[in-house]
């Protein structure tokens, strides 16, 4: 048993090794896609001359194979030095560090909610096969998953600040405020519009899986004993069901960052979201190449640990 | 050589079952019926219309819809809002068709090349596969179309680059699995070369997913290029795009809703209509339901 555990973590962890090094040769053709590549931090300085720049090429080790830089270039992220910011001098990875929180409460919150509503609605649906409310849902997960989040959101802003004026139109906190109820006040709108999408995949997901589980052997002999359906319902299905929805929640890491990174942009949440387009609009592209990276990074995390909780909870993963 | 194809095209194929199917599919059918209106619309509409789509008019500035000839009203250098919206149509709507051509053609090469070669090839691709996976798409959109000129047919290529895994995985899923099938086995026995067997015998029967993930491409390519314009990384001005309509909407807010409401309905009613064709098709063609 344990061993078999130990065998299905080792085999996992390598090959999420092997992805992230995949994932860092990806992140280092777009590194040197960029215009003037690593040194273009140079070419905006007007102190410095075309051959200064060249003889920096030389310093740094640019006119080497490209193979042999990637290492180099690996080699550095891997001991934690990700670059300096252009803007302050400030580590790249300590500009992340400072805007991870409020990105992982935004998307934390909205998971929630969209894991909540979601498995409701999903279950009610699979219960209610081709009821009203199961073709209301089907063709609103449709149309969710259609919207574009800033809209969405700019909608949202429209109607529930400027109209009725329930909430914040942005920012994380008022200034001078700062208590947890003036925090929660501010995460309502985002953490709603970023869970949108997601109501509608998991409610997509969850109505599957309650179906296969309601289609399988144990609940005929649940029923059969004359349990009856709630128990059935709560005791059988729904655990099954959400069992799969672990690894879709990591599967789904990519879509929620992209998602955050427009809603934090709709509502000034200073998140890696918005430190990615600042960093955009001021050519700071050691932090605009750090974010790519980590924000690969965690989804390659995210799947790993998302693996392991699922061979923890459920057997038959680790020993099928 | 004809090709053996186990399930081929029929004949008549609009009778075949799967046209008889996508018929049933009412939501399906609205799809099909609003994408045809939005696209006469987008090609006939700006003629019929008594603007430029680029006329600026600064006494007219903020006009609510209705206001005279304006139906949706004008923007803030006084443009009519519904010409701009059917030449953003075109722009949005030709991006995400192309889009959708280059990454299925893509997705499919890999999918066909990985699935019907396997082995350490095979394994490579795939992992490539995940590795672009890993990242955000809207993060590696955005770092590309920042750093590359954001030309129309730059933002189609980098949208395209950065979507072709999915078609990959679904092909090369499907064709993993025909391979070991007996017509195959027969094309290989004949003596045909790997290139033809691929292309000629096994890409015809995988074309079901093909189709299904393309239709669900366009409507990805659409939003896609919808967030990366309206941060102001896509399609530039003058040029009107769906997105870029809505760029500088949430200023405005408060006084003129309409310049958000518009444009972005606009997205919405296009990229449900592909996603209701997709699911359409998906029934239709009988493709696996494991992907939403």
């Amino acid at each position: 048993m344990v061993t078999r555990m130990s065998g299905f973590l080792l085999n996992r962890l390598s090959q999420s090794i092997v992805l992230l090094v995949i994932v860092s040769i990806i992140g280092f053709t777009v590194l040197n896609l960029m215009p003037g590549g690593p040194l273009a931090q140079f070419g905006l300085d007007p102190g410095m001359t075309q051959k200064d720049v060249e003889r920096l090429a030389t310093q740094l080790g640019l006119n080497r194979p490209l193979w042999l830089q990637y290492l180099d270039w690996a080699w550095r992220l891997l001991q934690g030095d990700w670059g300096h910011s252009f803007r302050d001098g400030s580590s790249v990875l300590a500009v992340i560090g400072r805007h991870l929180l409020a990105t992982l409460l935004l998307m934390g919150t909205s998971t929630a909610l969209a894991i909540a509503a979601g498995t409701w609605i999903g279950i009610r649906g699979a219960t209610h096969r081709y009821s009203l409310f199961d073709y209301c849902a089907t063709i609103g997960a449709m149309v969710a998953l259609s919207v574009p989040t800033f809209w969405f959101g700019l909608i949202g802003i429209y109607i529930f600040t400027l109209k009725l004026g329930w909430v914040p139109a942005g920012n994380m906190y008022t200034i001078g405020d700062g208590s947890v109820l003036d925090y929660l006040h501010h995460l309502i709108l985002p953490s709603l519009v970023l869970s949108l999408v997601h109501v509608a995949v998991w409610s997509r997901y969850m109505r599957t899986a309650t179906l296969d589980a309601l289609s399988q052997d144990f609940v005929k002999t649940a029923r059969a004993k004359g349990v009856s359906e709630r128990r059935i319902l709560l005791k059988h299905v729904v655990g099954n069901a959400l069992l799969p929805m672990i690894t879709l929640a990591g599967m789904q890491l990519p879509s929620i960052l992209t998602g955050a990174l427009v809603t934090e942009t709709v509502f000034t949440w200073p998140g890696m979201g918005r430190l990615f387009l600042d960093s955009l609009g001021y050519s700071d592209y050691p932090v605009v190449m750090g974010l790519l990276i980590f924000s690969a990074v965690l989804v390659v995390l995210g799947n790993l640990i998302a693996d392991i909780v699922i061979a923890t909870v459920d057997p038959r993963i680790r020993l099928g | 050589m004809t090709a053996i194809v186990a399930h081929a095209v029929p004949v008549r194929w609009w009778r075949s079952r799967a046209v008889y199917r996508f018929m049933r599919h009412h939501l399906a059918l609205v799809g099909i019926a609003m994408i045809t209106l939005l696209v006469l619309a987008c090609a006939i509409g700006p003629y019929a219309l008594p603007y430029d789509s680029l006329h600026i008019d600064l006494r007219a500035r903020f006009a609510p819809p209705l206001t005279g000839q304006h139906y949706f009203g004008t923007d803030p250098l006084g443009r009519d809002l519904a010409v701009r919206l059917l030449m953003a149509g075109r722009v949005s709507l030709l991006v995400g068709f192309s889009a959708m051509l280059l990454s299925t053609l893509i997705g499919t090469l890999v999918g066909v090349t990985a699935g019907y070669r396997g082995g350490w090839v095979g394994a490579a691709l795939m992992r490539m596969v995940d590795g672009f996976l890993s990242y955000p798409s809207i993060f590696l959109v955005l770092a590309l179309a920042a750093t590359l000129r954001p030309s129309p047919v730059m933002i189609t290529v980098i949208i395209a680059v950065t979507s072709w895994m999915e078609t990959a995985r679904i092909v090369e899923a499907e064709v993993r699995s025909l391979r070991e099938r007996e017509f195959v086995q027969a094309a290989r026995m004949v003596g045909l070369r790997g290139g033809h067997i691929m292309f000629r015998e096994v890409l015809p029967n995988a074309m079901g997913p093909i189709i299904v993930a393309a239709s669900l491409a366009v409507a990805r390519a659409i939003l896609l290029e919808a967030y990366i314009s309206f941060l102001g990384y896509g399609i530039q001005p003058p040029l009107p795009s769906w997105g870029n309509m809505l760029n500088g909407a949430q200023q405005y807010l408060a006084s003129a809703p309409w310049l958000a409401i518009i444009p972005g309905a606009a997205i919405t009613i296009a990229v449900t209509s592909f996603n209701f064709i997709g699911d359409g098709l998906r029934d239709a063609l009988d493709v696996r339901n494991d992907n939403i």
